[in-house]
């Protein structure tokens, strides 16, 4: 699905991801892990396509292709979502303008036909069952007065609505209660199938109690240090970040 | 990291595209026309009255009108810079020549194609949408449709010239009492010299069927357009009147200085709309009409004047629709968009004026500047001393994009009666380089983005016109901000 090869960027010249190497095929779960500052969310961002970041080596392969050159909507159109670890606030658009919008343009872009009206709702009103979501969302202002935990119910929505190919959840679980972390959880789990993958940057081992990852990963100053099974998890959980610290010393 | 702003390469590349929309209404109509010679003075006022067949007490009130400009200054307190027009260069009158129409089909088929670039298209509109139009070009008013339907309910709606001649009793009463020939250099100069405009008078009692249109559009070149409008809204009446203004482009500065009047008597309700995008200038600042208006309204009691405005266009705006809320319980309602983009100047804002008691007042601004351009709000709310319980609210917001540009509020209060409450609220803000990477994550391109951004950021203004006004705005929105669209 993705393949990162030997990927360094940097920000205002410092560098901050240095030689990431990462391969995640169809069907797969992968979980990033790692301290503060390790480069977590640049790696999402620069997958992402954000503009601020400079690739200075290497290359990221998504279904086979460079996406480097490609803009962020680009990537999107090709079935890339990130799950904002900060989803912005876009006063008086509502979250069903805004859903209808993305997911039309992407299927414009594919040569697709647009949703009609009542194919549209009566698709939202599924995926919002799913996540356990109030009908009163749609027509709210996005991410508008949301709490922390609507904003990332917000996210798995729009993920649940355009269905992309890889899926990075970024910190989605910083913020949630025990039970929005479980509806956020299932509504991931029902996604999952043999043609679509994860890659979910996390702190903490309890997202993956619900949603259990085939590989886990530990990035630290810029590299993965480490990689492992679900078990990795755990015993990060469990010993913390400061042996791997002290390994890389 | 990720809250770095723009690299100055990208910023400069969105503001290229942003100011390299071109003017989408920018052509030019062969028509013959009847113009008369450059040049203002008391022979000119007086031919104006002649050339329309006016009645002795009009040719008297335009040259009172005229006699009160003379002695008036060009007034320079408004946060714009232009070069001011040579009145004695501007042709006061401009009249196509063929007239006297009886159906669409006798029009000028120059000025039916002009009308078709507009998407004014008269078949279309009377055939889909139910508008009644009187339609302004250069001055004078060449069809009115659906005339009759509005008849049977005693409704008038009629060019401004023909009020003259078959409603004299009307005009007398009402003409000049909202906005006197007096009241400011611009609406002295356009009671002097007005050729044509628009007149609504809606009985007691009468809710008016249909939304009343009216299309302004300069064409002939070197001439200025003065209208005059006046709507009078018996008790207990409603009346929706909405009205949209284009300019073809044209190197020089084209002067627009009309008057707007309301009357809103007792119980009746007055909404009134305008979707302006007269030629802005080029992206030089080169062109682009001077949009000098005074619009007013007086509301009886429990009486209700709702302006809206969606202003795109003219190089130079100076405009404040106002509210005189002279009747006890009476309500006026102000939402605006202005939009200012290259090297646009927009002055503009609104007055409420709290004369009666438990009178509300409400005001909704947001102004959006691009490029050069610079976007000034300018309000004033007085409470007098008998506006016992009077409440207004404000709101201001302003929008910036790139960093060329210029957003300034100019908040006035006078507050006279203990019991008057208002409440200002006021907020800049930039398009964020996060909200349009959002956007993009979930496959909007940049400009679709930066239009859903804006379009949401003017929505309170935007539900508040009619629907087909409404998608018209959004387009105009997306028109005079991006680039490449269209």
């Amino acid at each position: 699905m993705i393949e990162i090869v030997n990927l360094h960027a940097s920000v205002d010249g410092q560098p901050i991801l240095k030689g990431i190497n990462l391969r995640i095929d169809a069907g797969e779960v992968h979980a990033i892990m790692g301290p503060n500052g390790s480069g977590k969310s640049t790696l999402s961002n620069v997958i992402a396509g954000r503009e601020d970041y400079e690739i200075t080596q290497g290359d990221i392969l998504f279904q086979g292709e460079s996406i480097l050159e490609r803009a962020p909507e680009e990537r999107a159109h090709l079935g890339l979502f990130l799950s904002f670890q900060y989803p912005v606030e876009i006063p008086g658009v509502t979250v069903s303008n805004f859903i209808k919008t993305a997911l039309n343009e992407s299927k414009k872009a594919r040569g697709e036909e647009p949703l009609d009206a009542s194919t549209m709702l009566k698709k939202m009103r599924e995926k919002m069952d799913l996540l356990e979501m109030d009908k009163g969302f749609l027509s709210r202002s996005l991410n508008e007065g949301f709490s922390g935990g609507e904003k990332k119910r917000n996210e798995i929505f729009q993920m649940a609505m355009l269905e992309p190919k890889l899926a990075i959840l970024d910190e989605t679980d910083s913020g949630l209660d025990i039970d929005a972390l479980r509806i956020v959880a299932n509504g991931v789990n029902a996604l999952r199938s043999p043609e679509n993958s994860f890659m979910i940057i996390t702190h903490y081992q309890r997202l993956l109690d619900h949603i259990i990852p085939d590989h886990v990963h530990v990035l630290f100053q810029g590299k993965i240090v480490k990689s492992g099974d679900k078990n990795l998890a755990l015993e990060l959980e469990e010993r913390g970040y400061d042996w791997i610290k002290k390994e890389q010393a | 990291m990720w809250r770095k702003l723009f690299a100055v390469s990208e910023q400069d590349q969105i503001l290229n595209e942003v100011t390299s929309s071109e003017y989408k209404y920018g052509f030019f109509t062969e028509i013959e026309s009847d113009k008369i010679p450059p040049g203002l003075n008391e022979d000119i006022v007086r031919l104006i009255s002649a050339k329309k067949n006016e009645p002795e007490w009009m040719t008297k009130w335009r040259l009172d009108a005229y006699r009160v400009w003379v002695a008036m200054a060009e007034p320079e307190w408004a946060n714009v810079h232009y070069k001011k027009p040579d009145f004695q260069s501007i042709s006061y009158y401009s009249a196509p020549v063929k007239r006297q129409i009886n159906s669409l089909d006798e029009l000028d088929p120059e000025l039916l194609k002009t009308f078709e670039k507009l998407g004014i298209s008269l078949n279309e509109q009377k055939r889909l949408s139910g508008v009644a139009m009187d339609i302004v070009v250069d001055s004078v008013s060449v069809a009115t449709t659906f005339k009759k339907t509005l008849a049977e309910k005693g409704i008038i709606f009629c060019s401004m010239s023909e009020a003259i001649q078959e409603h004299p009793e009307l005009i007398k009463k009402y003409l000049g009492t909202v906005v006197p020939q007096t009241d400011n250099f611009y609406a002295a100069l356009n009671s002097a010299v007005f050729t044509d405009g628009s007149f609504c008078y809606i009985p007691k009692g009468v809710r008016c069927p249909m939304e009343l249109s009216t299309y302004f559009r300069i064409n002939e070149s070197g001439t200025g357009q003065f209208e005059r409008t006046l709507v009078v809204a018996d008790a207990g009446s409603f009346v929706s009147y909405l009205e949209g203004c284009t300019a073809p482009q044209r190197d020089e500065n084209q002067l627009h200085a009309a008057v707007v009047e309301l009357v809103a008597m007792d119980d009746a309700e007055i909404k009134y709309s305008t979707v302006q995008n007269w030629f802005p200038g080029d992206a030089e600042g080169k062109g682009g009409v001077f949009n000098f208006v005074t619009k007013r309204g007086i509301c009886e009691r429990n009486a209700k004047i709702s302006w809206t405005q969606v202003e795109t266009g003219s190089a130079v705006t100076w405009k404040y629709p106002s509210c005189i809320l002279k009747g006890d319980n009476s309500v006026g309602e102000f939402y605006s968009v202005a939009v200012t983009n290259h090297y646009q100047q927009a002055d503009t804002g609104t007055k409420m004026i709290h004369l009666g008691k438990n009178t509300k007042s409400t005001i909704v601004s947001k102004g959006i500047s691009a490029g050069h351009s610079h976007n000034s709000y300018r309000g004033l709310v007085r409470m007098g001393p008998r506006a016992a319980n009077a409440r207004n609210f404000s709101q201001c917001d302003s929008l910036l994009m790139g960093d060329r540009c210029g957003a300034h509020t100019f908040p006035y209060i006078e507050v006279k009666h203990p019991t008057a409450r208002m409440e200002h609220e006021a907020t800049t803000s930039k398009i964020g380089e996060d909200q349009i990477f959002y956007c993009q994550q979930r496959g909007l391109g940049m400009e679709e983005a930066i239009a859903l951004i804006v379009n949401g950021y003017c929505k309170d203004v935007l539900n508040q016109l009619p629907m087909e006004f409404a998608v018209e705005a959004q387009k105009l929105l997306a028109i005079s901000l991006e680039g490449s669209v269209g």
